[in-house]
């Protein structure tokens, strides 16, 4: 089951990286939210992997798996749902102020095909 | 703390001109002079203490470990020095009501002055280094707004910049020096540094630290070569450049040289570097006086030599010389600010102060003519005025040292410098008052009213007085004196006559040789014209522009835009520190149980794997790619449940369908394609690094995985989760109590997100980017806008989804839930209804004010945490307790619960805040909205024919 998981994660943060390198701003986009779904695997196995011992406190329950790593985990997704948004919408506006969506740091002029 | 509110209280007073500005002009004046007067009475009640000898401290400490505290000191300098700082700040202030024009916005003036009277008390008064240098860039600051109080004159910008540059690298200097003087000494005490003058001078850091201290000593008092800016400073309004360049900032690098005398002089070094460009500025400056026809531009370059002469003095290193350095920063201060001041109104009243243009105004402004007189006699050190008396000590100074080996080179250089003196002096007084009458002057001169005149004349009077009983002077120059020497003082004693000294020698000489030099001065001029004169102004100019193309060529290269290249070099650089890790230790396997794998999850493996390696190649149709992005998202959820972390399966499930709703609504306006990649080597070389990425995070996280954790402070957390924190969802409970100051600060960059969001959207609409919007190409839409099925099930689940979202809210302390969660669902069931019945119709129904709803959230969070005070705990220290409710019967409660529902307001209010902008933009982009009304399904009972017309209508 570990090696399931690591490769996931690994392959999560390889398209991530792609994605990132790329020269427009969706794709950027995404491979942020890739690689923020790989940092948060990854930083929620930081607290080994268990199944059914859920951190809620039960008298029958043999045993919980750690929580701190899963709440420090839960801020980092909402978190990471902020930044996609103000990323997705700074994109919008970039597009729609200049009609072309390049990160590379190339200028072109509107009448260029995209 | 009466100490620190002598250099606070201009500060505080500081808002007052630009408010009481409009009760008028004198009520402005008015509170000005008694801000400056409360701080003069702070500032006397202190003096019979240090009159005794006893220098008055105190200290309120800040970051003690750092050496950063508000420390304070007045000494017999600081005494001294403050007076004059205030005391001609309050002629200043009264002169400046009547030379301020009816459109010079007065109050700005005065706030400005303020601003740099506190500066300067601050620099000093302080005790403490490092307050010191925050003082001494907040004068540079309160310089600059002043010179450039004319905004309208490009001299005054350009002056101002130009003294910033200069003064502000200065201060960067003396901040390094400083440091190193505190490190030298090991202490940031100034009153412990000055008794550790020894240590210090024999440290190595010694050298450095007096380099770089008297870089940004000779920049701020217009030391040879950085003399330059002060003249185009002049471009200030008159009563400005009477206070800041002549009479105050202009002797902070003085007055730090005099503070710091006791620990850095006595070396060679020292002596050689500040006597030698004492010695430099002194003539440099003189000379150039001398040819100035604009009398402000006199006074700036008389004032450069002048504060040359007391640097030379300092330089010396002996005692007698300090004093006498003191001697002449009071006797400057008073002549000089009464010659800029007379400049002032000369330029007020006759329209020019171009000397060419003058002459003859003694006998149509008799007043001034006078006092201006008696000043530049003081200023050429005629005897019975008080420049004799400092220039005799100067001149017998001078004639006891021996420069370099070379006995003569100072007394005659200094012989030269005061000979010069007398002939710029002479210049001022006898082109601009003497000769005849003129008919052409731009105005008819006369003189102005006594509230210009008056603070001219206060000035004068002790130029007169110690000038005719130099004991006078003996008691303030003691006191300072010897707080400049650290206690002992020289035998000595001021007096008119010492006998046949070589002084007066040096002053007959000076006097006969500088009125041949005004009598010769037409040839001279024209010999002077003759001979090539460097332009600081230009050269100025032209350095900072090479700085300025040279740092933009730097940011060109290192920078270009592109956001691959910097991504690239951080990617890299992080893979090649993995590597370095990788190298660098054991790889043995680990030892932990491992679990087994089972179907559900290779299924969901090869799922999310597929989907992701789906994405990689397909990315460029960007819906797939998110529809794709989206299932990955998916599987982490179920990942989470899977793995025992219901919160995050929750959390993960209602943020994955926001953000895609998100994306889905911005890609709307974006291209739905990516171009096809340029270079198919490009993207190999891109693959190879993300896999190289994905393989060390991979292998990383295996290493993680099947070792066990050596200590995990979880036992607390679930130990403490019940009795400390009320709850039985450990996440809940570490969410809200354990780290809740975590928390809150996240719900506070989650809102100031999506003000950013809403700002960039609001903003979107008009402008190139409104144009573009309108202008979007036609998109294949929907036949319906909307469909009378996704109507009906989002209105019939709306009420559902409620109640799911406040269920989740209430028991997320014991169960998976919390704020988080429920305000994501929350804010999904409202975006339902948007989306199936359109945002008109939602927004007429569920009229939230998103904005308020955000801050309702921070707040309710944070009064919650300011609660806790109210009965003596921490911030967000939380309680909780069994309460018995009606109906409901016995319930335990904790007020982590409201900080949970000030989160949750905060994440609805975020969710909607965000989408309700966007589809601002979709209303913009497509404005054929179909009427709201026909959507609504109206139940009345109606007969047939009713039905009929309704039917047509």
């Amino acid at each position: 089951m570990e090696l399931l998981m690591a490769s996931g994660v690994g392959v999560l943060t390889m398209v991530g990286v792609y994605l990132i390198l790329r020269a427009r701003t969706f794709p950027v986009v995404l491979g942020l939210t890739f690689l923020s779904y790989a940092v948060n695997l990854f930083l929620f196995a930081m607290g080994r992997l268990a199944v059914g011992r859920p951190p809620i406190l039960d008298p029958e329950a043999t045993g919980y798996t750690d929580p701190l790593p899963q709440a420090l985990v839960l801020t980092a997704i909402v978190i990471s749902f902020g930044m996609t948004a103000l990323l997705v919408v700074l994109a919008l506006r970039g597009y729609l102020e200049t009609g072309q969506d390049h990160v590379d740091g190339r200028v072109r002029s509107e009448g260029d095909a995209p | 703390m009466r100490l620190a509110l002598i250099a606070l209280l201009p500060f505080l007073g500081a808002v007052l001109p630009p408010l009481v500005i409009r009760a008028g002009r004198n009520t402005c004046a008015a509170v000005t002079f008694c801000v400056t007067l409360a701080a003069l009475a702070l500032l006397l009640v202190q003096a019979p203490s240090v009159l005794r000898g006893e220098a008055v401290a105190a200290a309120v400490s800040w970051a003690p470990q750092l050496g950063l505290e508000l420390a304070f000191l007045v000494d017999g300098y600081g005494l001294f020095m403050a007076f004059l700082i205030l005391a001609i700040g309050l002629l200043v202030i009264v002169y400046a009501r009547f030379y301020l024009g009816r459109d010079d916005p007065m109050g700005r003036f005065y706030a400005y002055l303020l601003l740099f009277q506190g500066a300067m008390l601050g620099i000093v008064l302080a005790d403490n280094v490092v307050l010191l240098l925050v003082f001494w860039e907040l004068t540079s600051l309160a310089s600059f707004l002043l010179i450039g109080y004319w905004r309208h004159l490009p001299e005054g910008r350009q002056g101002a910049r130009m003294a910033l540059i200069v003064t502000g690298a200065g201060g960067l200097s003396l901040v390094a020096g400083m440091l190193l003087l505190g490190e030298a000494a090991g202490s940031w005490r100034l009153s412990e540094i000055l008794v550790r003058g020894e240590l210090v001078r024999a440290s190595p850091l010694y050298l450095p630290a007096l380099l770089l201290i008297l870089g940004g000593a000779f920049t701020k008092s217009a030391q040879f070569p950085f003399h330059f800016w002060l003249p185009h400073a002049m471009a200030a309004p008159t009563p400005v450049s009477a206070y800041l360049h002549s009479a105050t900032m202009v002797k902070a690098g003085i007055f730090l040289l005099g503070r710091l005398w006791p620990v850095l002089s006595g070396t060679e070094a020292w002596f050689l570097i500040v006597t030698g460009t004492g010695l430099v500025t002194m003539l440099v400056g003189a000379w150039i006086a001398l040819f100035k026809d604009d009398l402000k531009a006199l006074l700036a370059f008389s004032t450069v030599s002048h504060l040359g002469l007391v640097t030379m003095l300092f330089g010396m290193g002996t005692r007698i010389a300090a004093v006498a350095a003191v001697l002449h920063i009071l006797n400057h201060a008073t002549f000089k600010a009464a010659l800029f001041l007379t400049a002032g109104i000369i330029d007020h009243e006759a329209g020019t102060r171009d000397a060419k243009r003058l002459g003859g105004l003694l006998r149509l402004m008799p007043i001034t003519g006078t006092l201006a007189t008696i000043a530049a006699a003081a200023m050429a050190g005629v005897p019975l005025l008080n420049g004799f008396l400092s220039k005799e000590m100067m001149l017998e100074a001078a004639a006891h040292t021996d420069y370099a080996g070379l006995p003569w080179l100072v007394p005659v250089l200094a012989t030269t410098g005061a000979l010069l003196s007398v002939a710029y002096a002479a210049r001022y007084v006898g082109h601009v008052f003497l000769g005849p009458v003129r008919r052409d002057y731009p105005h008819r001169p006369h003189d102005p009213p006594a509230g210009m005149w008056l603070p001219v004349a206060i000035l004068v009077i002790p130029v007169v007085a110690i000038g005719i009983a130099p004991p006078l002077a003996e008691p303030v120059v003691d006191l300072a004196a010897a707080a400049v020497t650290g206690g002992e003082l020289p035998d000595y004693h001021l007096a008119l006559w010492h006998g046949p000294t070589p002084a007066l020698l040096m002053s007959a000489v000076a006097f006969m040789g500088g009125f041949l030099l005004f009598l010769a001065f037409r040839p001279i001029q024209a010999l002077r014209l003759r001979l090539p004169r460097p332009e600081a102004k230009a050269m100025f100019e032209r350095t900072v522009g090479a700085a300025v193309a040279a740092a933009r060529l730097t940011t060109e290269r290192l920078h270009d835009g592109s956001l691959q290249r910097s991504l690239l070099a951080a990617i890299l650089v992080m893979l090649a520190l993995g590597i370095f890790g990788f190298l660098s230790g054991n790889h043995t396997p680990g030892d932990r149980r491992l679990l087994p794998m089972s179907f559900p999850a290779l299924a969901l493996w090869l799922l999310a794997v597929g989907a992701a390696l789906a994405v990689l190649v397909r990315h460029r149709h960007r819906l797939v790619a998110l529809v794709l992005t989206s299932v990955v998202g998916l599987v982490v959820s179920l990942a989470f449940v899977y793995f025992s972390a219901p919160d995050l399966a929750l959390t993960q499930l209602s943020v994955e369908v926001v953000t895609t709703i998100l994306m889905l609504l911005a890609l709307n306006y974006l291209p739905q394609t990516t171009p096809p990649e340029p270079s198919a080597r490009r993207s190999a070389r891109d693959l190879g690094i993300a896999g190289a990425c994905g393989l060390g995070i991979g292998s990383a996280l295996y290493a993680v995985l099947t070792r066990d954790p050596s200590a995990t402070i979880a036992t607390f957390h679930l130990a403490e989760a019940k009795p400390g924190g009320g709850g039985t969802n450990v996440v809940n409970v570490i969410l809200v109590d354990f780290r809740g100051y975590d928390t809150f600060g996240e719900i506070i960059v989650l809102g100031i997100a999506a003000l950013a969001i809403a700002a960039l959207l609001e903003s979107a609409l008009s402008g190139a980017s409104g144009q573009r919007l309108t202008g979007l190409p036609g998109r294949l839409e929907a036949r319906e806008a909307h469909p009378l099925l996704l109507v009906v099930v989002t209105r019939v689940l709306l009420p559902l989804a409620l109640t799911v979202g406040l269920f989740i809210l209430l028991r997320g302390h014991n169960q998976p839930g919390g704020g988080f969660i429920a305000g994501l669902v929350i804010g999904t069931a409202l975006i339902m209804q948007h989306m199936a019945s359109g945002f008109a119709w939602a927004e007429q129904r569920f009229p939230l004010d998103h904005h308020a709803l955000i801050g309702a959230g921070v707040l309710v969070a944070g009064l919650t945490g300011i609660g806790a005070w109210y009965f003596d705990r921490p911030f967000l220290t939380s309680s909780h307790g069994h309460f018995h409710l009606p109906l409901l019967g016995e319930i335990e409660l904790a007020t982590a619960m409201a900080f949970d529902l000030g989160v949750f307001l905060t994440v609805v209010g975020v969710v909607m805040l965000t989408l309700a902008k966007l589809a601002a933009i979709g209303r913009k982009a497509e404005p054929h909205e179909p009427p709201s009304v026909s959507m609504d399904i109206v139940l009345v009972e109606t007969g047939p024919a009713e039905a009929a017309t309704r039917q047509e209508a």
